[in-house]
């Protein structure tokens, strides 16, 4: 019997069409917008000015306060300006226009592929290491890593997840890094390992990918400590909590963090991250972006450099199909639709979804036949029907009582919906309320 | 670019369900009983029911255009259920004009009166037949003859009228079998009753299709059937004489067509397992109680009907099992 | 037969009859004093229970009315000064005097001026839609135009337009209670001085970008020139954050300011048609 988490979930269609393609390196674009929000946190600050020549892999942000990171240039050109431009959001945001001119990368980075798996540097080290590259977990939620592997007074972490889960449908960014980078992966779970000073590490990876799983399996027997669980495929998985739930069978508290049962947990993407920037000086300024969609002419899975418009890479995998009617960054479950093509990279962009018109359009919502599968599929336990209306009436109060805050995002709810509700996003305006009460009570 | 890009919050996908598949595949899982009761009762079956579909739809539309000035939604399949759950919840010979006022009571009252759809707090079929066998007690209790069963078995009264009215007048159990059908004439159908309830087998195939396509849990069905005969088998248990086997409370009258289609009906059932339990236990201790103690034969209409009213509460009180504890 | 029916009538009237005197006793007994003004101050309130007076309805406002003896924080904003003034009679105080105002939605990003540039798709209430993003057209402040202010709204003052794609206010029908103000996330509602003939000149415009990335939004845009700024005799308008505000305590209604602006960010409503003036701004905009 594989493990899985127990409460709700649901299984939308895999799609997973550029499993099979190879990560390609994308060559820098002409010109790249490094937003210097690209984590949870505060934003950077710019450290560059207009008409300076900056090298790939150059500090351009200076993190502002601990929860904040570094952001590096992507690459080597002259700096056009520092100002607001649009974001995934639509709303404008302070970042770095830089001209491309060149890829001159800074001396310090080891370019090599040649794998390094010794190291024998002590815990403080490495973590003053990922900090200094900008590292956050590149699974979506963009944390800073190493805030995350400092554990808070009175805690202590037992157990590293690594999460090789990706059960977003499409995406296979993570897949196709485990496949073709399994030893450094490895290499850098040893390193998170040791900074977090613990004995133990686990990889979970559903079992759609049997490749992955085996391949891990068999590597991991020559790094101590590490092992790989294989999962059976459900959504969210790959969500923190119901992934320690999988593999553990430990409960996160609701309202805690995940290291309140002792665990910490890391992106497959993060570990490489890692391993990159203790053993080979490379700060995180590009990542693997998976860019698919039924009509895309070449789905592929890319090493792009952040700041890379969104339009370069639709381009690069095929060209923008005829009748997209939505582009998504992330995933279809819980990815961002943008507005326009002009949207970079970042740091959390794992995939970027082309749809076609009549996927994009929502069915029209009907009336609530109380069929109670919100219910069912949510996988925090809660009541998405009740939250909605309480949200869509702004009771807030009742939606603190039925713990809305607990709500992970996921969209079980909504996808599940037989009649077409919008849920979701009913619950997320009601979260936003009920955290501002909250945040405006402790004050 | 030629088309705008359309801007929606997360998930961006949907699964292919819909409410009106829903409604279509329990239309679906009621055939089998409805070709039964054909069988059994022959063109009145189908008569009965064409009726009840027909005005159900049409006060829907009615009230809908004429009264509420919304745009009706006859096509959901919401009234089609109502008008077949009405017919099955009435003997197969009643004139039409009755299956129409229990279809006014079912949609008016039941349904249209709280919002339509989803806002209902009582299975609208079943305000239908209530409200029927309130106001016609004769002709609702007048049962058509059994055509499939052989001659000596018809009879014109239901097994529960019998065990009923046996066991007030003080006849021993044991004698009152005699004039009953045996238990697999009863599984099968060969007996008489209501249009849809008495072919439990036909009930069943059509509740688990219902289950295999997820139409429904088993949470309500399996509480409801679990215990009544848990509640009648402590009974029989304690004295055989004045109480019949759980068996045949199991299956005579209308207690699987109610606890496989009428306590699911999801609009007026309890949203989270526990509640579905609490509600399902509710309905078979009240139906067994009007069983055994009560005025009436059958008690599982008027056992819905209670449990409905308590559904609100039960969903404020029981809440699903939350991640993460307290 | 009618034996029964005797005994019934009886049993009931009996019933009836002691349960009236304990009530009636019970009633005496738990009587709560309330001051009979209260009820007086609510007969003079509108009843609209809007919330507009920051109370949670017509009676506790009349209550506080009461229990303040005191009425200078305390204002009607439906019923106006002839409201207050009756309300003051009763409890023979003095009640404030505040100028009648109205509200006016700040956007004339219509169609025709704000070109979409997307398409939205989720629950249509501004509120989700501007937690989700900028929305549909390249202007950020700009009317989203899903109603939320309708909604909020007791007394059928604003009329969505979806001709216009902007919802407009129907002077004679509002109030002032400020719950539209409250609705809208894009903060583009304000209540102003309410002129004779609901005259106004307003800057019609939010967005504080500057001037030519809010022009390539619309065209209507107010792109912080400041020429309205020069040319205004009152000292009413002012310029912060790339935007023009008309201060309408200060505006006088002389409209010196309206064909000066490039961008025709600046409206005037329900003023008789100019003669001369209103050829030359044509000409000095279809350059």
């Amino acid at each position: 019997m594989l493990k899985t988490f127990k409460l709700g979930g649901v299984h939308p269609p895999e799609n997973k069409i550029s499993a099979g393609n190879a990560i390609e390196v994308l060559p820098p674009p002409k010109s790249v917008f490094i937003p210097v929000a690209q984590h949870i946190g505060a934003p950077a600050t710019p450290v560059v000015k207009r008409g300076d020549l900056v090298k790939t892999g150059q500090l351009i942000a200076k993190s502002s306060s601990f929860v904040s990171t570094n952001i590096h240039a992507s690459v080597s050109g002259k700096v056009k300006r520092v100002d607001f431009a649009a974001d995934s959001s639509g709303y404008p945001k302070q970042g770095i226009f830089i001209d491309v001119d060149g890829d001159e990368w800074v001396e310090e980075i080891d370019r090599s592929e040649e794998l390094v798996k010794d190291f024998d540097l002590d815990g403080k080290a490495i973590i003053d290491k990922i900090q200094e590259a900008g590292i956050v977990g590149l699974g979506g939620a963009t944390f800073p890593t190493h805030v995350k592997l400092v554990p808070p007074k009175g805690m202590k972490a037992e157990v590293l997840l690594i999460n090789g889960v990706e059960c977003e449908p499409y995406l296979t960014s993570d897949h196709r890094l485990m496949l073709e980078k399994a030893d450094k992966i490895l290499t850098g779970t040893r390193l998170l390992m040791k900074a977090l000073k613990v004995e133990k590490a686990v990889i979970g990876i559903e079992n759609n990918k049997p490749d992955a799983i085996q391949l891990l399996t068999e590597k991991s027997k020559t790094f101590e400590g590490i092992s790989v669980t294989a999962l059976k495929v459900k959504y969210p998985q790959g969500g923190e909590k119901q992934l320690i739930k999988a593999v553990t069978g430990k409960e996160v508290p609701s309202g805690a963090l995940p290291i309140a049962v002792g665990a910490v947990v890391s992106n497959v993407g993060t570990a490489f991250a890692v391993y990159e920037a203790v053993q080979k000086n490379k700060p995180l300024f590009e990542r693997v972006v998976t860019v698919a969609g039924k009509n895309v002419a070449k789905p592929s899975n890319f090493k792009a450099r952040i700041g890379t418009p969104t339009e370069v890479l639709i381009e690069a995998a095929g060209g923008l199909p005829e009748d997209t009617g939505k582009v998504i960054s992330g995933g279809p479950m819980m990815g961002r639709a943008v507005s326009s093509l002009n949207v970079p990279v970042t740091k959390g962009t794992s995939g970027i979804l082309l749809m076609e018109n009549k996927e994009a359009k929502r069915n029209e919502p009907i009336t609530c036949i109380r069929c109670s599968r919100c219910v069912s599929v949510c996988p925090m336990g809660l009541e998405p029907y009740f939250l909605k209306v309480v949200s869509e009436k702004q009771v807030f109060d009742r939606a603190e009582e039925n713990r809305i805050m607990d709500c992970i995002e996921c969209g079980s709810c909504s996808y599940t919906c037989p009649s077409s509700l919008p849920l979701l996003d009913y619950i997320r305006f009601g979260k936003g309320k009920v955290g501002q009460i909250i945040r405006s009570r402790k004050k | 670019m030629s088309n705008l890009l359309t801007v929606s919050p997360s998930p961006h996908i949907h699964s292919d369900d819909s409410t009106r598949k829903i409604m279509y595949r329990v239309v679906f899982a009621l055939i089998p009983a409805l070709i039964w009761s054909v069988f059994v009762f022959g063109a009145d079956a189908l008569r009965v029911t064409a009726i009840a579909v027909i005005a159900c739809i049409a006060v829907e539309y009615l009230i809908q255009k004429y009264l509420m000035k919304v745009k009706p939604s006859i096509n959901d399949g919401s009234a089609l259920i109502t008008g077949i759950l009405l017919a099955f919840n009435v003997p197969a010979g009643l004139p039409w004009w009755i299956i129409v006022i229990g279809a006014v009571a079912a949609m008016g009252i039941g349904k249209l009166s709280f919002g339509g759809l989803g806002n209902n707090i009582f299975n609208p079929a079943l305000v239908g037949r209530v409200f029927l066998l309130i106001s016609f007690p004769v002709q609702m209790t007048t049962w058509p003859a059994n055509q499939q069963a052989g001659t000596d078995a018809v009879s014109s009264a239901t097994p529960l009228a019998v065990i009923k009215e046996g066991i007030t007048s003080g006849t021993p159990v044991s004698q009152l079998f005699s004039e009953m059908p045996a238990a697999t004439d009863m599984l099968l159908g060969n007996t008489t009753g209501s249009l849809g309830e008495i072919s439990a087998l036909m009930l069943i195939i059509g509740g688990l299709y219902m289950l295999f396509k997820k139409v429904i849990t088993w949470h309500i069905p399996v509480s409801v059937i679990g215990s009544v005969a848990i509640i009648a088998g402590i009974f029989w248990l304690a004295d055989p004489q004045s109480y019949v086997n759980p068996v045949y409370h199991l299956l005579t009258g209308g207690l699987m067509l109610g606890a496989i289609f009428m306590a699911t009906d999801m609009v007026t059932s309890p949203m989270t397992p526990r509640g579905q339990i609490i509600y399902g236990v509710g309905i078979g201790a009240i139906t067994i109680s009007i069983r055994l103690f009560g005025a009436y034969p059958e008690g599982i209409s008027f056992a819905i009907l209670i449990m409905n009213a308590f559904t609100p509460l039960i969903n404020n009180y029981v809440k699903p099992k939350r991640f993460g504890g307290k | 037969m009618s034996i029964t029916v005797i005994y019934t009538i009886a049993t009931l009237s009996a019933i009836g009859t002691s349960a009236a005197v304990i009530l009636f006793f019970v009633a005496q007994k738990f009587k709560v004093y309330e001051d009979p003004r209260i009820d007086e101050v609510e007969e003079a309130l509108p009843a609209a229970n809007c919330g507009g007076c920051g109370y949670a309805g017509c009676r506790a406002f009349a209550e506080a009315c009461v229990k303040e003896g005191d009425l200078s924080d305390l204002y009607c904003p439906v019923g106006g000064n002839e409201t207050m003034n009756k309300v003051a009679e009763i409890l023979g105080l003095e009640a404030v005097k505040k100028e009648a105002r109205t509200a006016y939605i700040r956007c004339n990003g219509t169609c025709d001026h704000r070109p979409k540039t997307n398409q939205f798709d989720g629950a249509t209430t501004c509120a989700i839609a501007s937690s989700v993003y900028s929305g549909e057209t390249d202007c950020q402040w700009g009317c989203l135009g899903y109603g939320d202010c309708y909604d909020a709204c007791d007394f059928d003052a604003i009329e969505l337009r979806p001709d216009l794609g902007v919802p407009r206010i129907i002077d004679d029908m509002c109030v002032a209670c400020g719950a539209c103000v409250d609705a809208c996330p894009k903060d583009l509602i304000e209540l102003r001085k309410r002129f004779p003939k609901d005259r106004k000149v307003v800057v019609s415009c939010r967005n504080q970008d500057k001037g030519g990335v809010a022009r390539k939004a619309c065209s209507v845009a107010c792109i912080g020139c400041g020429k309205c700024e020069k040319v205004c005799p009152f000292d009413a308008i002012t310029i912060e954050n790339n935007l023009a505000f008309i201060d309408s305590d200060k505006c006088k209604l002389c409209r010196k300011c309206v064909p000066v602006c490039p961008t025709n960010a600046i409206i005037e409503e329900n003023f008789p048609p100019r003669k001369v003036k209103k050829e030359e701004k044509e000409v000095s905009t279809a350059k």
